[in-house]
């Protein structure tokens, strides 16, 4: 795509310590024009490149949209409170999420759930499962509404975590979520998760000969005849759970 | 389809006119009313399964004239092979925009995914990008924050890995039971390609890496603005961004124009349509590494940070797609991989569990990439439980479904690396089951 010609140029021009990493080739052979053709690069890597833009701080600010779920940073400026929040919801969110957050069809619950993270179906919501409330400021803010993801002001971002958090019981009706009061909000999911991987967490042996006794091999459980496999041959399956 | 109908009865009559001038009227109305009948058989079972064409005859495409080159610009799979693409479970989630649908492993016969075939998973639709318009910003901690043009990041020097991605989901609806009958719907969140960009170390490099700095966010251009939070050190060790795909640019389902691939690390942090790089001093905590991607236990605690794909291998024939046509010799065939590095022997057993002989990798055996094994099987007709068996080259050995939820549960819905079960019976069909 690009010749070592163009490269070792770039570089000799703007770069010093690129010149020595591309000086040792010998004179280049002229093509009857007083035009040298450059020369090959030797593999060493030269300290830049010097491909691309610097970024400048207004263009890193046009993208600069994370925050951090610990601690908030990079929260904005702004506030919101649950009850306007409780209008925004109805407008943008409980069409798929419910009114009081319980979900609609399979799309996901974001309140409830309560207690149930060691039954059987546990239920993961923004009060039973989420360890940080600045995280949900984050996500709704870069991924919500779905048909129209980021566009939502700080404000009703910050409304609608205030909402969200008050159904879950985690904050009170008279909450205001700011980049002050999120951070500090206390999830009661917080402390129940590892941040380092305790895998390998089995040991298993690779024995080769009766490793099992033949008379205890049994069968648990089978998928045959449960309906639950859509079809994988002709066209895409459009079924639904029997 | 029809053209090519038309175009064998066409040839066929013609056949038929030349024949009967050679055998007269009687020979020529019986061969007729024979090819006829053949015909008719031929058209309606265009779609299933046509005679095959068998000496001493020619085939009507073996006396015409084919389609010439540029028929297809793109080319692409035969006609008899419309049925072999991707698939989802329409009742596993609440919409297509964010779901996943599964590579048809049961057709494919390398290590190497093709790319209309590999696996997806967007979480808002899959966006197609103006590579133009496209930009890759690197920023946070570093000297110099830099913004990239696609031709301004192929000018870096290249690499050319082959790296499976597999989501750490694959297998997930198999926690509290056999529930999918199908290789492709319990394994096919797997695919594997040759993947071609430039080393992450090389793009960070370029712009200086303070030094407190110890994470790299990456962030994708598509609604949902996918983040993900990884340690430094991983990023300088084998991470590539990455522009093409199996020697062409990567497809819009695989992140067009760019990509990060993880090797060896879960799907979910192969940051697709990736848009911009900071780095920082602590994880970001989004919401795919908190909600989501942690893996619950059975006291109610909960995994993070779990990115490694532990060592997991498929018996990919016999399958509940592909099952046994009577007894006789046969080869199992199948795929191992490991997060881990490279596969070291892979075992197979046909009685649950009890024996087990190990077969044969199939070179290349490549790190953090699909690996391929085969074990002649003569089968006698008795049912049969195949499994299959990885040991990678730390020393671990894949697990049954049994030894991890006795780790895990049943309920951390992530990382199901098990022994896979097939359930061979009598008349050759093939069941997707678990052992006790």
């Amino acid at each position: 795509m690009f010749s070592s010609r163009d490269i070792c140029r770039l570089l000799g021009a703007a770069i010093l310590a690129a010149i020595s990493a591309c000086a040792s080739a010998a004179e280049p052979e002229h093509f009857g024009n007083d035009q040298k053709p450059g020369h090959f690069c030797s593999d060493q890597k030269p300290a830049h490149f010097g491909y691309g833009q610097q970024a400048t701080p207004e263009q890193i600010a046009g993208w600069d949209i994370d925050v951090r779920g610990e601690d908030g940073a990079g929260l904005p400026l702004g506030s919101g409170t649950v009850n306007s929040g409780s209008e925004v919801f109805a407008d943008q969110c409980a069409a798929c999420h419910g009114t009081f957050g319980e979900g609609a069809g399979r799309f996901p619950k974001v309140a409830g759930g309560a207690g149930t993270l060691t039954q059987h179906r546990p239920q993961l919501t923004v009060g039973s499962y989420w360890p940080f409330a600045p995280t949900l400021w984050d996500y709704i803010n870069r991924a919500m509404p779905m048909q129209a993801p980021h566009t939502l002001s700080s404000d009703d971002v910050y409304a609608l975590t205030a909402y969200i958090l008050n159904l879950n019981d985690v904050v009170p009706n008279d909450f205001i979520a700011d980049r002050d009061s999120l951070p500090k909000v206390t999830m009661p999911n917080r402390d129940n998760f590892t941040w380092t991987d305790p895998r390998p967490d089995t040991a298993a042996k690779a024995c080769m000969n009766a490793c099992i006794d033949p008379d205890g091999v049994r069968i648990s459980s089978s998928a045959e005849g449960l309906n639950l496999t859509p079809r994988t041959t002709g066209p895409l399956d459009t079924m639904e759970p029997k | 389809m029809q053209p090519d109908v038309r175009r064998g009865i066409l040839i066929a009559s013609r056949h038929l006119v030349d024949t009967g001038k050679a055998l007269g009227r009687r020979g020529f109305l019986k061969l007729g009313a024979a090819l006829t009948g053949g015909l008719a058989l031929g058209v309606e079972s265009a779609d299933a399964q046509a005679a095959p064409p068998s000496p001493p005859a020619d085939a009507p495409w073996s006396q015409s004239l084919g389609a010439g080159v540029v028929d297809r610009p793109y080319g692409w799979p035969a006609d008899a092979e419309a049925g072999v693409i991707r698939r989802n479970v329409p009742w596993l989630t609440a919409g297509s925009q964010s779901s996943i649908s599964f590579s048809p492993l049961q057709n494919l016969h390398g290590i190497i995914t093709p790319n209309g075939l590999f696996f997806e998973r967007h979480h808002a639709g899959r966006p197609d990008i103006d590579p133009d318009q496209h930009r890759l910003m690197i920023h946070g901690l570093v000297e110099r924050p830099l913004i990239l043009t696609i031709k301004d990041i192929m000018r870096f020097p290249q690499v050319t890995r082959i790296h499976f991605i597999e989501c750490p989901a694959n297998g997930g609806t198999e926690w509290r039971a056999a529930q999918l009958n199908s290789l492709q719907f319990t394994h096919g969140m797997i695919s594997c390609a040759e993947w071609t960009g430039v080393r992450l170390s090389t793009l960070l490099e370029e712009t200086g890496v303070k030094k407190e700095a110890k994470w790299v966010m990456v962030e994708g251009s598509d609604g949902a603005h996918m983040n993900r939070s990884l340690p430094l050190d991983k990023c300088l060790d084998d991470c590539i961004v990455v522009y093409a795909q199996n020697g062409e640019a990567l497809r819009p389902e695989q992140g067009y124009p760019l990509r990060l691939v993880v090797p060896g690390w879960e799907g979910n942090v192969n940051i697709k349509w990736l848009r911009r790089i900071k780095l920082g001093d602590k994880p970001w905590f989004s919401r795919e590494e908190t909600s989501k991607y942690t893996d619950l236990m059975p006291d109610g605690n909960s995994r993070g940070f779990t990115w490694l794909i532990d060592a997991k291998s498929v018996i990919t024939f016999p399958c509940p797609e592909k099952p046994l046509g009577g007894p006789g010799g046969y080869e199992i065939r199948g795929l191992a991989w490991t997060g881990t590095g490279r596969v070291k022997r892979v075992d197979v057993s046909i009685d649950g569990g009890v024996n087990w002989q190990s077969a044969r990798l199939h070179e290349p055996v490549l790190s953090k990439a699909l690996t391929k094994f085969t074990l002649p099987w003569q089968w006698d007709g008795a049912p049969a439980l195949l499994q299959s068996r990885v040991v990678d080259e730390t020393g671990f050995v894949q697990p049954t479904i049994a030894e991890l939820r006795k780790q895990r549960g049943s309920n951390s819905l992530y990382h199901n690396n098990s022994i896979q079960t097939w359930q061979v019976k009598q008349d050759g069909s093939v069941f997707d089951v678990q052992l006790a």
